[in-house]
């Protein structure tokens, strides 16, 4: 489904490998290896060399937008531009359903958010992220600020898009989650990335 | 009613004004501000500069040449494009830090003083100096001041805001919706002095230009139709100018796959 040849991020050696439909990979490695950097520029957030492609088709066939509604890059720190929510989202009936399903109120959608909780800002992010259901999801630490139940909540919403076809990759430091969530394991070490199993 | 005639000053009448300067100099002194140097500089630079342009304005009002004309209105372009440059804190990188400004004033300055003075005023020539070279200056100086406030709203907004723009980006934003708050906080702040500075002007402040008219015995109410003129000018120029000087900026902020470029600014400490 999506593919990498000869990614050069810069701090790694060039990036090859592919995730296929319904696949859901662990990007793993310490801090300021690049696990970041990496999933910043499969989303084309930053400028790179090599060639990514999704369904066979490379990523300058598409413009900028159109690339980041099928590859979505979700960061560990959420961006939020609006008061509430809700401004967030497009207007749809699924919104609440979609937040309930992650132990959030549907109240909390209008509520400011310098009023909701580090954990809840996270979940929204998260419910944004897969809102308009993108092919690839690039989770950069997605439960990084949540408990144990709102943590078991989100891989279920995970599960759920795996199942439906799109792919993940994500990064996390909990190698439970790993053989929860993970198919497979791309492990950044010395700025080589070696794929392996779980 | 009769008119008043001009009446010239002496350069006596000249070192007498100068004299007041002198109260400031002992302000520093007894409160010990240390800016007395700076204080000296600062007159002696103003009266020589003034002087300066006075003399190559006469020299250009007697040729009453096209090339003349344009060539120093090309330069006060050229200067006031390096001033739109060092009002940032954060600039550009490489020729864009004063092209921008530059190319904007530019385009400004001629479309308002052409419109100005070859549409409206229509004098024999239309290149007169004597009406082309202070509309401009008075064109550039305010949009300069719009277009500086605007740019610095716009990039420090941006990197301010950078995570908030970024996951808009990350959403499948285009370049301008993503940086959308930021543009239109730019825009804003860059008209806002014109536009508070028409709503003051007569009440508060009689604007320098008018002033001048009338000291040179010009009856006050052709004096006020000459501001009101020029105050629309001023505000049709800076409104173009911010507009197309934030547009271009937000445009050099990004690229063409719609990513945030902030690399494209230097660091604070260049």
């Amino acid at each position: 489904m999506l593919k990498l040849e000869n990614v050069q991020v810069h701090g790694l050696e060039p990036v090859s490998f592919a995730v296929a439909r319904g696949e859901c990979i662990a990007l793993q490695g310490p801090s300021g290896s690049g696990k970041t950097v990496l999933l910043r520029a499969i989303a084309d957030l930053d400028p790179v060399q090599g060639h990514v492609y999704l369904e066979g088709s490379e990523r300058s066939a598409l413009s900028g937008p159109e690339w980041r509604k099928r590859v979505r890059y979700a960061a560990a720190e959420p961006g939020w531009w609006g008061e509430t929510p809700r401004e967030h989202f497009a207007p749809a009936e699924r919104l609440e359903k979609l937040v309930n399903s992650l132990g959030l109120k549907s109240a909390q959608l209008d509520q400011s958010l310098s009023r909701l909780s580090t954990g809840e800002r996270q979940r929204m992010a998260l419910a944004r992220a897969v809102f308009d259901q993108p092919s690839v999801l690039l989770l950069d630490e997605p439960t990084g600020a949540l408990d144990a139940k709102a943590t078991i909540q989100a891989e279920r919403l995970i599960k759920r898009q795996l199942k439906a076809g799109h792919a993940v990759i994500f990064v996390s430091h909990d190698p439970a989650q790993l053989k929860r969530l993970a198919h497979r394991k791309l492990t950044i070490r010395n700025g080589k990335l070696r794929v392996g199993r779980i | 009613m009769s008119q008043s005639s001009y009446i010239a000053l002496s350069y006596w009448d000249l070192a007498m004004a100068a004299s007041l300067i002198l109260i400031n100099g002992i302000l520093s002194v007894v409160f010990r501000l240390g800016i007395e140097r700076t204080l000296i500089v600062a007159a002696v630079r103003m009266t020589v500069q003034l002087m300066a342009i006075g003399f190559v304005l006469k020299f250009i009002f007697i040729q009453t040449s096209p090339i003349w004309t344009f060539g120093l209105g090309l330069c006060m372009v050229f200067f006031a494009g390096r001033e739109a440059m060092a009002r940032q804190t954060r600039r550009y990188k490489g020729w864009w830090a004063y092209g921008l400004g530059t190319g904007t004033l530019l385009f400004v300055g001629l479309l308002a003083t052409l419109f100005g003075v070859g549409v409206i005023i229509g004098p024999d020539p239309w290149y007169t100096p004597r009406f082309v070279l202070p509309i401009l200056g008075m064109v550039l100086g305010n949009t300069l001041t719009g277009i500086s406030l605007g740019l610095e709203t716009l990039t420090t907004t941006a990197l301010r805001e950078r995570v908030a723009i970024e996951a808009r980006i990350a959403l499948g934003a285009t370049r301008f919706e993503a940086m959308s708050s930021a543009t239109r906080q730019a825009l804003k702040t860059g008209m806002m002095p014109i536009v508070n500075s028409m709503a003051a002007t007569g009440i508060v402040a009689l604007p320098g230009m008018m002033t001048g008219q009338i000291l040179a015995g010009i009856d006050p109410v052709e004096a006020t139709k000459y501001q009101v003129l020029i105050t629309f000018l001023i505000a049709g120029g800076t409104a173009f100018g911010v507009f197309l000087a934030v547009l271009g900026g937000t445009r050099l902020l990004t690229d063409e796959r719609h990513r945030l470029r902030l690399d494209r600014l230097e660091n604070p400490a260049h």
